[in-house]
């Protein structure tokens, strides 16, 4: 499955309910990181108040930061590669790039229940 | 000797707890001196900012624990929160300085300067001393002075947050942010919650001082660590004025009817804890001897009884209100920590400022609200109005919950709560209902006696969610616009007054506090020392040592901190109403 990696703001919380009001892009984001979670992803998050060292060890993460500033996260990688910038994923996305169904579509006792891999 | 109840039977872990100025440190300090005393191997583990453990047995402690010769059996050891957190954010950022950009640095330094990064980092080294290891087996008790309420309530919370979130295995680093960076030992940390918990192992004991708001204080901290398994729980009142005292002193008097008041309407939650009660004593608790007295009842103090101790000519709050009334409007901020007295002082400032004919709007966050309720209607250019952070932050959930938590799952609403759970939560709600009274001092006085932090300021700010809302509504006009951080770094428009008393380590915290807002570029006005004994005309002995003692306190505040300060005496009755807040204000000189 791929690996996605997701470059977040300095932020307090990953839900960023600290901050003056809560974004909903965040709070939908992390639910949706936790559903993907769930369902067997490789995702990770790394926030730059927290784990800066990730953010300057990676050339393509460290580069776009020196290009495009703080204000230009969240930066999502999928195995490596720049998959997206400056906003956060929908589900539907999650599921193009890990193959997760989404449960709407797909029936429990399809193919990719569970931890099972179709790809 | 007395028969202490907190004393009878200690376990293993002694932890006290209470607001800055209580006297913990000394009460934690005695009880460590009189169980080595007694052949037990104590620790003792200061984590007092203004920490006087090492000059009280007159060495140099530090963050290593130090064998105190002068007692046997008895070790101490220094917690700096402060440095504990320097240090974490050091860890952190230190090996990206010149890497990642510099603006992206100054944010990350910012995110790790909060109260939650320094309270995370103190409990990471508290972890090592709740759990068996080569380091503590030694010692039989192990007795903390912890920090002041606030904090140690969210130190100790955050252990069971901790465990549930490792339990749960929650995905996200949440709230629990430096979690990420300590999370080698999580092991370590369950065990510590787990010591906590164990009323076989661990014993609180919450200080107080036998005043109302000091006692609604403890009472909160009661609740909200019996609610996190720390089951058994002690209450100590300490400085209490013998009965001794009151003869030919109408102040002291005055002082203990209203402690003796305090301690008969102590609530029944509280009377429900083992208590016992500490004298004032006429002598500073420095050095051993005055230690192992400190538990001994008060023998009569050979003095002239008829000297008197004059009020010192120190500058009244009316003197600077007359200032500020000379700007026609703006804000006025009364700044501090818990319990000491912004609130009256806010309204006595509304006062001063209605009586010389302005128009001004008072905003508290009493929570008795019988002070606010006795000034409405008291002057026709004097409003009132309460905000009540309780509600506000219930209001505040509730509506993330209701609008943002809508369309999650289960899961995601779980995690959401257990985010809105967090420290910054109260503080921003109430900030947000702060900043719609804000917007009324361009034309009127608007005085508050709360405000945010430096370091939610400067988070807002570094967010920009503030400048970037109110630039974009600009766009395309040439309107002069100014943020709610522009206000409050401009003088003319806003006054900082930092509310402190005359003590050793409320002068520190108010300290703090100023360096906190200067982080932010907002420099504090002025100063007001509240509650002075010194600045009344007393009789007492125990009170002229007392008023003795605050004179250090008052020089160090007017001469190394504040650019303009008052001082406003301890009255004799509470000030309560338009007439007494008067006087309170004018009174000396």
């Amino acid at each position: 499955m791929s690996r996605i990696q997701v470059f977040d703001p300095a932020l307090c919380c990953s839900t960023g309910v600290c901050g003056v009001d809560v974004d909903q892009q965040l709070v939908g984001f992390s639910a949706d990181v936790d559903w993907a979670k769930q369902n067997g992803a490789n995702i990770e998050r790394f926030n730059l108040a927290q784990q800066p060292m990730d953010f300057a060890e990676n050339n393509l993460v460290k580069a776009f930061l020196e290009r495009s500033g703080e204000e230009a996260l969240p930066l999502i990688l999928v195995d490596g590669e720049i998959a997206l910038a400056g906003r956060y994923p929908s589900r539907v996305e999650l599921s193009r790039w890990t193959g997760i169904a989404l449960v709407e579509e797909q029936p429990k006792s399809g193919c990719c229940g569970g931890n099972s891999s179709c790809s | 000797m007395v028969k202490l109840k907190f004393l009878d039977q200690p376990p293993r872990f002694l932890f006290f707890t209470g607001k800055g100025g209580v006297g913990k440190t000394s009460v934690a300090c005695a009880t460590a001196i009189q169980l080595a005393d007694a052949g037990r191997r104590v620790l003792l583990v200061s984590t007092d900012p203004a920490s006087n453990v090492g000059q009280v047995f007159g060495i140099t402690i530090g963050n290593q624990i130090t064998v105190i010769a002068a007692v046997p059996n008895l070790a101490a050891l220094e917690i700096d929160p402060q440095a504990a957190a320097k240090a974490y954010r050091d860890r952190i950022v230190g090996p990206v300085r010149g890497v990642l950009p510099e603006s992206v640095v100054k944010s990350i330094e910012e995110q790790l300067s909060g109260a939650c990064t320094t309270e995370i980092a103190a409990f990471d080294e508290f972890t090592s001393l709740l759990i068996d290891s080569a380091l503590t087996a030694g010692y039989e008790h192990i007795v903390f002075d912890t920090a002041p309420t606030g904090h140690t309530i969210r130190l100790l919370q955050l252990p069971g947050a901790w465990s549930g979130f490792l339990e749960e295995g929650k995905g996200d680093a949440s709230c629990l942010g430096p979690l990420a960076g300590l999370e080698k030992q999580r092991s370590q940390y369950k065990a510590a919650v787990d010591a906590l918990a164990d009323p076989k192992r661990s014993r609180l004991i919450l200080v107080a001082r036998a005043q109302q708001a000091t006692l609604r204080e403890v009472a909160r901290t009661h609740e909200e660590l019996a609610a996190i398994g720390l089951s058994q729980q002690y209450l100590v009142i300490n400085g209490i004025l013998p009965q001794a005292e009151v003869a030919k002193d109408v102040l002291a008097t005055a002082i203990f009817e209203r402690e003796q008041n305090a301690m008969a309407s102590l609530s029944a939650l509280l009377k429900s804890l083992p208590l016992d009660c500490i004298e004032l004593k006429p002598f500073n608790l420095v050095g051993l001897d005055a230690l192992r007295k400190l538990f001994t009842p008060a023998v009569s103090i050979n003095t002239d009884s008829d000297a008197t101790s004059l009020a010192i000519e120190v500058p009244s709050l009316s003197k600077l209100v007359d200032s500020i009334a000379k700007d026609g409007h703006g804000l006025v901020m009364l700044m501090g920590k818990g319990g000491v007295g912004k609130t009256t002082l806010a309204a006595a400032v509304a006062v001063e400022l209605a009586l010389r004919g302005l128009p001004v709007h008072l905003t508290t966050s009493d929570p008795a609200a019988h002070l606010s309720e006795t000034l409405n209607s008291a002057l026709e250019n004097l409003t009132v109005s309460r905000i009540d952070p309780h509600a506000e932050t219930e209001r505040y959930r509730a509506s993330i919950l209701a609008s943002k938590g809508a369309q999650l799952d289960a899961q995601g609403r779980a995690l959401l709560e257990e985010d809105l759970r967090s420290p910054c939560t109260e503080e921003i709600a109430v900030f947000q209902a702060f900043s719609r009274v804000i917007r009324e001092a361009g034309k009127k006085f608007v005085v508050m006696d709360t405000a945010p932090t430096g370091h939610t300021l400067l988070l807002l700010d570094a967010t920009g969610a503030y400048h970037r809302e109110v630039s974009r509504q600009m766009v395309g006009s040439d309107v002069h616009f100014l943020t709610p951080m522009m206000q409050l770094q401009d003088p003319k428009q806003t006054k900082v007054l930092l509310v402190t008393l005359a003590e050793t380590t409320p002068v520190l915290e108010a300290a703090n506090l100023q360096a906190d807002l200067r982080r932010a570029g907002i420099e504090p006005w002025a100063w007001v020392i509240n509650n002075s004994v010194a600045a009344a005309t007393v009789h007492s002995p125990l009170l002229r040592q007392r008023a003795a003692n605050e004179l250090h306190e008052i020089e160090t505040v007017a001469n190394r901190h504040a650019h303009h300060y008052a001082v406003v005496p301890l009255l004799k009755d509470e000030p309560v109403g338009m007439e007494r807040l008067h006087e309170m204000a004018t009174s000396n000189y």
